[in-house]
């Protein structure tokens, strides 16, 4: 599902209040019939959230912030992330502090998750920012199998998907006074 | 894709973290040292270098230099993570949040607490400090200085979000020392005079225990409402 409009309609409010980061002023969240603010911790177990802010630690490398992540998400698949990093065009910056590595490969480091997780829901905020066009279809690649695994992904992006996506749904925020 | 759950596991990673980016800007170690090194020397200077008069004094002086450079590190502690993200990851882990703080606030004991208290022997020489009454004051702060820890993540934690947190904070965990620094100094005047001080000991201790069950609780919700 993509959620759209213009800048300032309340997207990433939105994404916060269903990552449950963020209280609703009315109503309330539901995931498998329950409501998140009750059993957050079920909800965690299956929810990937990358926003606009990524959780990449600029001092360490990009192996230090995805290991990292693993392990407090309790994955215990370090293996595959080598591999990865071959994949994602990361390599030979392993050891290089994230800070030093463009935008674009900032928001490779983060999106290297993406990759390396089993959760149902991914919410993602603005996940193609400062990707190259070769990085949009290697993450548009990656939602495709996500869905056919049965996933689903929640997400905001101000430019169109390029790979067709047969139950793409789509909703559109309209920016109030 | 297996999930293995391990409290130690979280534990280690978290500490691990933090104590490798304390490590890689060294200053974040080195400058509360230097500050308490110089808060103390600066009083000799002030009320004069007559012996007598800065041994009755040292323990309080300690004490209070300890109490302001821990607040110098306190505003560190969730302030990247706030800010790059991290905060959110680690309240969408399949952990539970307090585990995480914990093991934060004792990476942070680890950085600026241990070192004051290894260091505490060195600087009592500057303040003349007899060795009875050392040995009560490298307890007290071992015992006290976690819980400053403790106390000071909570008024952190509610503050990580605003702009200029950090006199917000220093005002709210303040007040909230003067307990500690009263059972402390107390031990250590007892200990002076050479009497047992084991019950101001015990107290401090049962804050302590206090501390490390409950703080982390408090930090928990104080960071949800700082990234809401």
């Amino acid at each position: 599902m993509q959620l759209a409009g213009p800048n300032g309609a309340g997207k990433t409010s939105l994404l916060r209040i269903i990552a449950g980061f963020a209280a609703p002023d009315e109503g309330d969240v539901f995931w498998r019939e329950n409501s998140i603010t009750k059993n957050y911790d079920d909800f965690a177990r299956e929810l990937l959230f990358i926003g606009h802010k990524t959780g990449v630690n600029a001092q360490l490398t990009a192996v230090e912030n995805v290991r990292f992540w693993l392990q407090i998400q309790g994955y215990s698949n370090e293996q595959e992330l080598y591999p990865l990093l071959a994949k994602i065009g990361l390599v030979g910056l392993e050891d290089v502090p994230v800070r030093s590595l463009s935008a674009g490969q900032q928001r490779r480091v983060a999106l290297l998750r993406l990759w390396l997780n089993d959760a149902k829901l991914w919410i993602l905020d603005e996940p193609f920012t400062a990707l190259d066009k070769a990085g949009v279809a290697f993450l548009q690649d990656r939602f495709v199998s996500h869905l056919e695994n049965g996933g689903a992904i929640l997400l905001t992006t101000h430019q169109d998907l390029t790979t067709h996506f047969n139950d793409l749904q789509t909703v559109t925020l309209e920016y109030r006074h | 894709m297996i999930r293995q759950h391990s409290y130690l596991q979280l534990f280690s990673a978290v500490c691990k973290k933090d104590l490798q980016l304390a490590f890689r800007q060294r200053a974040e170690i080195v400058n509360p040292l230097l500050f308490f090194l110089i808060v103390i020397t600066l009083f000799p200077l002030a009320i004069g270098p007559e012996p007598g008069l800065l041994a009755r004094m040292a323990p309080g002086i300690i004490w209070v230099a300890a109490l302001l450079s821990t607040m110098l590190g306190l505003d560190k502690i969730f302030r990247d993570d706030y800010h790059d993200g991290s905060l959110e990851q680690l309240i969408a882990s399949s952990y539970p949040l307090p585990l995480t703080v914990l093991a934060k606030v004792f990476a942070h004991w680890l950085i600026t607490g241990l070192p004051l208290v290894l260091m505490t022997p060195v600087f009592a020489l500057l303040l003349n400090l007899d060795s009875q009454s050392l040995v009560a004051t490298v307890l007290t702060l071992l015992l006290g200085t976690p819980l400053l820890s403790f106390i000071g993540a909570i008024g952190a934690g509610l503050t990580v979000g605003l702009q200029k947190g950090g006199i917000l904070m220093s005002l709210l965990v303040l007040p909230l020392y003067i307990p500690v620094l009263i059972f402390a100094t107390s031990a250590i005047d007892t200990s002076s005079m050479s009497l047992d001080y084991s019950g101001q000991l015990a107290i401090l201790g049962a804050m302590l225990v206090v501390a490390i069950m409950s703080a982390p609780i408090a930090i928990s919700s104080a960071l949800k409402v700082s990234v809401s």
